[in-house]
């Protein structure tokens, strides 16, 4: 059961979009961006990259509103977000994975 | 989705590249500082052709070395006096400091304290992880009462510095204190500090995981959250009750913006100079 109420005009409130970008040979695994990301869009990978490190990877790719907190948090410049265009959404038709 | 190598950080082009990663340990928060620094730097639209990075010595005065500016790395406790130097010579120069607790507040306490009182037109920005990280973990000034550290291995008998007095009672006109993990605030006040004439004065707390965290056994994300919750935000908060005290609660926020006093290049202009005004 849902306490909150859908705001009138959510439909009409562009939600922006957002594509990460991991620079995995960069990372020293210390897994900041995937805690504080406010949208749960990143998780732990499996994989090590060259120094030995878990890279995080994208596990929700749809979620990402772009906001940048994952880019500004990252000591290590390793991952950063780029807007993705409202017709690129549509034709995508909301699949960044596709 | 794919990880794209082909696009390259946004902050790519103000930094020299060929040396990331860089040498500062996993989880350390000197790189976030560091990021916030420099997206201040492109958000305040300071011409940055004209603008010099200085630091001294410690893991946070590696920061000069990386920034593809302008920029130099002194010797240790000597960033602000270099940075005078700098800004005295070329007025029209934005000088930026760059550097840690221990080289700033102790081995360059004077020079800090000195710079404040002028007034002198730099900004400071002053990462703070509580101990001496590069050279193994001693305590320093800034090191919390009972914090335990390699020279205080039953905890600190001392009181820490409370920065943003020191600056504000010095004379600084812009104080702001923040973590890495409020890094929008940080980044927010670190731009009002570079447009600010007069001495600017940001403190940020940061982890400092193989030292500092290792010895009080904090992790690093135990350190974040410490940060998350033992903070509270409390803009023009009375220097006096800015304590380093996470029992208490840090009080984070903009301490100090004083646009009135003239800074230190004004006034030497205005008594010594006058006739070329
Ligand atoms: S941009 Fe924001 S929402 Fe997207 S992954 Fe980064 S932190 Fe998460
Ligand atoms: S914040 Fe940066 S270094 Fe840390 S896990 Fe994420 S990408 Fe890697
Ligand atoms: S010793 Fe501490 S402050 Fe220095 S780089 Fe390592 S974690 Fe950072």
């Amino acid at each position: 059961m849902n306490f909150w109420r859908v705001p009138l005009d959510a439909h009409e409130v562009d939600v922006p979009r957002g594509e990460v970008h991991i620079l995995e040979e960069r990372c020293k695994g210390c897994g900041y961006c995937i805690e504080f990301c406010p949208k749960h869009v990143l998780g732990v990978s499996k994989k090590f990259n060259a120094k030995g490190y878990h890279p995080p990877q994208v596990v929700k790719p749809e979620e990402c509103v772009n906001c940048h907190y994952c880019e500004v948090i990252c000591p290590e410049f390793a991952i950063f977000s780029v807007p993705v265009e409202e017709e690129e959404q549509d034709a995508r038709g909301g699949d960044l994975s596709a | 989705m794919k990880t794209s190598q082909a696009q390259s950080h946004p902050l790519d082009p103000l930094l020299r590249t060929d040396r990331i990663p860089h040498i500062w340990c996993p989880g350390c928060g000197i790189g976030t500082a560091f990021a916030t620094c420099l997206n201040a730097m492109k958000d305040s639209g300071i011409d940055l052709v004209q603008t010099a990075m200085v630091s001294g010595i410690g893991c946070s005065g590696r920061g000069a070395g990386y920034v593809k500016l302008d920029s130099y790395h002194t010797t240790h406790g000597r960033a602000i006096p270099f940075a005078t130097g700098l800004k005295l010579a070329n007025p029209k120069l934005n000088v930026v400091v760059f550097s840690g607790d221990g080289d700033l507040l102790a081995i360059g306490g004077n020079h800090f304290i000195h710079a404040a009182r002028r007034n002198m037109d730099i900004t400071v920005v002053c990462v703070n992880n509580f101990n001496y990280g590069m050279t193994g973990g001693q305590v320093a000034a800034t090191t919390p009462h009972l914090a335990k550290t390699t020279t205080t291995p039953v905890g600190n008998p001392e009181n820490p510095f409370n920065a943003p007095l020191l600056a504000y009672a010095s004379g600084a006109t812009y104080v702001a204190r923040w973590t890495i993990l409020h890094a929008r605030d940080l980044t927010e006040s670190i731009t009002e500090a570079l447009l600010h004439p007069g001495f600017s004065f940001v403190e940020v707390l940061s982890p400092c995981p193989v030292n500092y965290g290792r010895r009080n056994r904090i992790k690093p994300m135990d350190m974040l959250k410490i940060f998350r919750e033992k903070t509270i935000i409390r803009n023009d908060a009375r220097p006096t009750e800015l304590d380093l005290d996470f029992d208490k609660g840090i009080v984070l926020g903009k301490f100090v913006h004083d646009t009135d006093r003239p800074s230190c290049v004004e006034l030497y202009d205005k008594t010594c100079r006058p006739q070329e005004r």
